[in-house]
This record gives structure tokens, C-alpha cells and sequence, in this order.
């Protein structure tokens, strides 16, 4: 218990720290101020904060749990491949928005996009898609909350009430603090993991024995050898992975984020040493996860090898649902926390609970950033700033916050998918084949709006698409995909055991060529902007 | 000169991280545990943060800082 009471005084530290963020506001009622901290971030909260509103439960929980069942292969697929697009992107887009923002006041994406295209519902429209997007990734925070303090307090706090107090705890400090708390807390959280990321490893690798025999007695098992290597994994789903890092220039949270610079120069660092950041904690997530497969006396992960295994072996003798079971059986999303409670200290464990609390908590950004487009482009767009002032905006802001935090607590409990899987088919996904958005409002000066509402509607149809899909055929049992369709030897659809493949593509790939080609074939059939706007744009 | 060889650089690097050599082998095992699979993308971050440096170093959209200095002559406010 004493690892779940540390845990608690962090959350009481971060909750102070947002209500600290409320008063140095000095009681202001400024939209600009609430929603961007008055665009006036420092260079090391801007790098900090930016790098934790990226690293999530995903990154952490969901990382390990994807070592410990597919191997080294995680870290390629989502760290090293992050580490290249995700600071490219900052460096291409985010300082266009930023400038933009700047010159033009913008506080949204969608602000940006009906000023860009002049349209005023298409807007909306997109506006309507990014936050239903956005909304799984909120629930994959409270989800990492309810399952962190379930395991840190060895069962005693349960997974209810865990992903409860997160929630609480996540609505108070950015209810009163805004996107100053929430940037505040993301860096003392990411500081936080960072420093006590370094120590989970050393502390576990000697308590295992050193990590030299633990890779030995893992090379020596038919079963858990390909874990140290990708064999399992094809070149095609690989590459594939690329294309994921694509969202995150295009999710809401961390446009808005960039939009909170004081200056331009504040992107270098952050462009410089993001994938630096990615490897620190990254690595130790992955290889801490592939490791857990060596623990052989922690009834857990016994429990998660031995589903596995039946999985495997007797997959395809089960019905659908058995194997669903069976896969809910085997995800790691705790391991790491299992880890912990087996092989560090007490007074430890509960220190990188905390730590591993604070990159979880992540879904802060997210939910400041669906109320400040809430209130910015639906609110304030449709009037309601004229007729009510700016004070009852933000009031409308901080409302918002309630409502959906308690929403995505609601449906948290209802979840059955893991966290891994819930952010990578839909938040991931959507928001890449988002992407030639931005590259088409920013570097192209023939992108039109009837392009823009083409992606959009594209995206939302082909989520919806991929989802309806793995929800009326059932994935198979490890080992080859069922083919739904092909066209002779070319295997068009298939249904695989971890989700869907079109031409041994993961959707991501399709979906981002084909937004791509919509952008440029709709809009070169269909009316530009007017030369005034677009020389606002690309005046030099 | 330099945009045309930053543009292949990164080009070059997003190749690269197909690593399709490494595929079916965790030898050698570097410092003794470390999956040689592994440890080339964690090599590869490393590498991706020096192509950033030298993006920022050569390639920085520095007429955008202008533009906004245009726009807003009083940037110089209260950082946080």
C-alpha cells in the first residue's frame, strides 16, 4: 500500500500545482490566457511539456505490453520511427502554425483551416471528427490510471476507483489551471519520468539477476527467442508504422500546444532533442516489457504467458470469442507495474508509480484542447462569445472540462479493448490520414475546401470502416490472416489476428494515400480561394 | 545546395529505418544483452536527432520569425 500512498501524494502535488497555475493567472477571464497561457511559454516548459502531452499511457503501458507479447520489434515500430517523423513535422508544420497564430490570432486548427479555405461548416465538420477522434485517447488516460493504481497498490485500490481519482485529479488542475497548469504539469511530469525511468532499469536489471542472464534464458526458449528478434513481424506492417507518427502533428492537442511558444526559437530545442527524449523512455519500457517474459514467479505474468500459449496452440480450435478472451488474458499493459511490485523497493516502487502516473496522465492536453475547440469553434463561432462576453467563453471552457472527463471515465469502465489497441485503430490512424490537411492548407496554395471536407469525410468513412470491419469478422488465431478478399495471388483484405491488412498493409497506409489523393484531385477540380486570402498566406 | 542535400539526408535516414538486415537475428548481443536489432534503433534515434540539428542549423524558416516580427513588433513578453 505504502507505493499506492506516494502515488496519492503526487496527485495531491500536481493537483496544487494546476490551482498554483489558477492564481499566478491572477484571476484573469482572457480566452487566450485559459485556453494558451497567453502564448507565452519558455523554452524548457515548451520542449517538456510538448514531449509529455505526447507520451501517454500509450507510450508507457502500452509500449511494455506490446514488448512483453510481440519483442524488440516495439521499439522500431513506434519509438524510432516517432523519433524521425514526429520532430520533422514540429519542425515543417509547427512553426508555420505557430507563425500563423501569431500573426492571426489563431487559437484552433479548424480557426485556421475556415480562415485558409474561407468555409465556415466544413469547418464544423472537420471540428466534428477530430474531437471524436481525439475522445479514445482521454480514455486511454483514465484507463492507464485505473490500471496503475490497481497494480502499484498490489489489487487494494481498484481499477474503478483508480481511474476515478485520475480523472479528478485531471479535471481540478486543468479546470482551474488552463493550458498554463496543464503545461506545468506535463513538465514536472516528463521531468519526473525521465529521472526515475533511468533508476527502474538498473533496479530491476540487478534484481533480475543482470539482464545478461535474463536475455540468455530467454534465447534459450523456442517460444520467447523470435521475441528478441522481428521474425514475427512482417517488412510490410514494419514500414507501415512509419506512417502512424503522422498524427501527431495533426492531433488538436499538440497543434494548439505549438501555438503557445513565445518565440519561434523555442522549437529548436524541442525539434533537436525530441528523439533523444522518445529513446529515454522508450527504451526501458520495451526492454523492461521483452524481460518481463523471464519472470517465472509473479502469478500475473504467468498468467498472461500461459493464455499465450493456449492461444496459440489451441487457437484455432476456439470459438471467437475464447480467443478474445484468451487475448485479453495475455496483454501486458502492467507488466512493467508488475515488475515494479516484484523487484523494486517499496519506497521505489511507489516513486516510479508516480512516474509512470505522470506520462499516463497525459490526457490532460487532450481534454483542454477538445474545450478550447469546443469554445472556439462552435461557441464562439456560432455567436456565443458576441452575445455573452469572454468571461462566460471560458466559464463555458472549464464546463466543458467537467462533462468530458466524466464521460470518458463512464466509458473507460465500459472498454473492453486494451490500450494499445484502442489508440492505434482509431485516434492514430484518424488523425494521420488527417495530415495532408495541414500540408495542404500550408504549403499548397491550390488545396481547396472541397479538398479539406474530401479528407475529412474520407477519414471518418474509413474509420468507421476499419472498426465495423473487425467488429463483424473475428480476428483469427495466431498465425496466417483470413483473407476476405483477394485478387489472385494478391491479398486485398485480410483480417489478422492483431487487426486489419490491405495488401499486407496496416489501414494507416491506404487511408493517408488516399486523403493525399482527394486533397489533390478535389481540389483541382474545384474553386480556389480568393488571391487576397491566399497572399496572406504565401506572401513571401 | 544544402536544402537538396538535407532533403536526401532525411531521405536517406527514413530508409534506413527498414532495417531488413537485422530482421531474424538478436546477434550480436551488444554489451552482452542488448539485441543487435534493438540497439541499431536506438543508434537510429540517436541519428535522427543530428539530422534535426543540422535541419535547424541550415534549414531554419527564419522569414517566418520576420513575418511575425512584422505583424507583432512587441513579442518580447513575459515568459513563462
Amino acid at each position: 500500500m505504502i507505493p499506492a500512498l506516494v502515488v496519492f501524494a503526487y496527485l495531491a502535488v500536481v493537483l496544487y500545482i494546476g490551482i498554483f497555475a489558477f492564481r499566478q493567472a491572477g484571476g484573469r477571464k482572457k480566452a487566450e490566457d485559459y485556453f494558451l497561457a497567453s502564448r507565452s511559454l519558455g523554452p524548457f516548459v515548451f520542449l517538456f511539456s510538448l514531449f509529455g502531452t505526447n507520451m501517454t499511457a500509450f507510450a508507457i503501458l502500452g509500449s511494455s505490453g506490446h514488448a512483453f507479447s510481440n519483442g524488440i520489434v516495439t521499439y522500431g515500430l513506434m519509438a524510432s520511427s516517432s523519433g524521425l517523423v514526429i520532430p520533422l513535422t514540429i519542425f515543417l508544420v509547427g512553426t508555420r502554425v505557430w507563425a500563423l497564430g501569431k500573426k492571426f490570432g489563431f487559437m484552433t486548427p479548424v480557426q485556421m483551416f475556415r480562415d485558409r479555405w474561407e468555409c465556415s461548416h466544413i469547418g464544423t465538420v472537420i471540428f466534428a471528427i477530430q474531437a471524436i477522434l481525439l475522445v479514445p485517447y482521454v480514455i486511454i488516460g483514465i484507463m492507464g490510471g485505473g490500471t496503475t493504481l490497481n497494480a502499484v497498490s498490489g489489487g487494494r485500490v481498484p481499477y474503478w476507483f483508480g481511474g476515478a481519482v485520475v480523472a479528478l485529479v485531471v479535471m481540478g488542475y486543468v479546470f482551474f489551471g488552463g493550458m498554463r497548469g496543464t503545461a506545468w504539469v506535463n513538465t514536472f511530469q516528463t521531468v519526473l519520468f525521465l529521472l526515475f525511468g533511468a533508476i527502474a532499469i538498473i533496479v530491476i536489471g540487478s534484481a533480475m539477476g543482470g539482464f545478461s542472464s535474463a536475455v540468455d534464458t530467454i534465447q534459450s526458449s523456442p517460444a520467447l527467442a523470435p521475441l528478441l528478434t522481428r521474425e514475427r513481424i512482417s517488412p510490410l506492417y514494419f514500414f507501415s508504422y512509419t506512417f502512424i507518427p503522422l498524427s501527431a502533428i495533426a492531433f488538436p492537442h499538440i497543434l494548439i500546444f505549438c501555438l503557445t511558444a513565445r518565440k519561434m526559437s523555442q522549437f529548436r530545442k524541442t525539434v533537436i532533442f525530441y528523439p533523444i527524449c522518445i529513446m529515454a523512455i522508450w527504451l526501458p519500457c520495451v526492454f523492461l516489457g521483452v524481460m518481463a517474459n523471464r519472470v517465472s514467479d509473479v502469478p500475473q505474468i504467468r498468467a498472461k504467458q500461459e493464455a499465450r500459449r493456449t492461444l496459440a496452440t489451441q487457437g484455432k480450435t476456439l470459438s471467437p470469442e475464447a480467443r478474445d478472451e484468451l487475448r485479453e488474458q495475455s496483454t501486458g499493459d502492467d507488466v512493467i507495474l508488475r515488475l515494479l511490485d516484484r523487484f523494486a523497493p517499496l519506497w521505489l516502487a511507489g516513486l516510479l508509480g508516480a512516474g509512470i502516473m505522470a506520462a499516463v496522465m497525459a490526457s490532460d492536453s487532450q481534454i483542454l484542447a477538445l474545450s478550447t475547440m469546443f469554445t472556439e469553434d462552435v461557441f464562439a463561432f456560432y455567436g456565443g462569445k458576441d452575445r455573452f462576453g469572454e468571461a462566460v467563453q471560458v466559464l463555458t471552457g472549464r464546463v466543458f472540462v467537467i462533462i468530458l472527463t466524466l464521460l470518458a471515465y463512464v466509458v473507460a469502465l465500459q472498454a473492453p479493448e486494451t490500450i494499445f489497441e484502442l489508440a492505434i485503430q482509431y485516434a492514430f490512424s484518424g488523425f494521420a490520414s488527417l495530415s495532408p490537411l495541414l500540408i495542404g492548407a500550408l504549403f499548397w496554395r491550390g488545396s481547396t475546401k472541397w479538398g479539406a471536407l474530401s479528407v475529412a469525410l474520407w477519414t471518418a468513412f474509413a474509420v468507421v470502416a476499419v472498426a465495423v470491419f473487425q467488429a463483424v469478422v473475428p480476428a483469427p488465431a495466431p498465425g496466417p490472416p483470413t483473407v476476405i478478399w483477394s485478387l489472385g495471388s494478391a491479398e486485398v483484405l485480410s483480417r489478422t489476428p492483431g487487426g486489419t491488412a490491405v495488401f499486407g498493409f496496416m489501414p494507416v497506409v491506404p487511408m493517408v494515400l488516399v486523403s493525399a489523393l482527394l486533397m489533390l484531385v478535389v481540389s483541382l477540380i474545384t474553386r480556389k480561394p480568393q488571391a487576397a486570402t491566399l497572399e496572406r498566406y504565401f506572401s513571401t | 545546395m544544402a536544402r537538396i542535400l538535407l532533403v536526401v539526408v532525411v531521405v536517406a535516414l527514413y530508409i534506413l529505418h527498414q532495417d531488413i538486415w537485422f530482421w531474424n537475428t538478436a546477434h550480436p548481443l551488444v554489451f552482452g544483452f542488448i539485441p543487435i536489432g534493438l540497439f541499431y534503433h536506438a543508434c537510429f534515434s540517436v541519428a535522427a536527432s543530428v539530422v534535426m540539428w543540422l535541419l535547424v542549423k541550415y534549414a531554419w524558416p527564419s522569414h517566418l520569425e520576420r513575418e511575425v516580427e512584422r505583424f507583432d513588433p512587441e513579442q518580447e513578453e513575459t515568459a513563462n
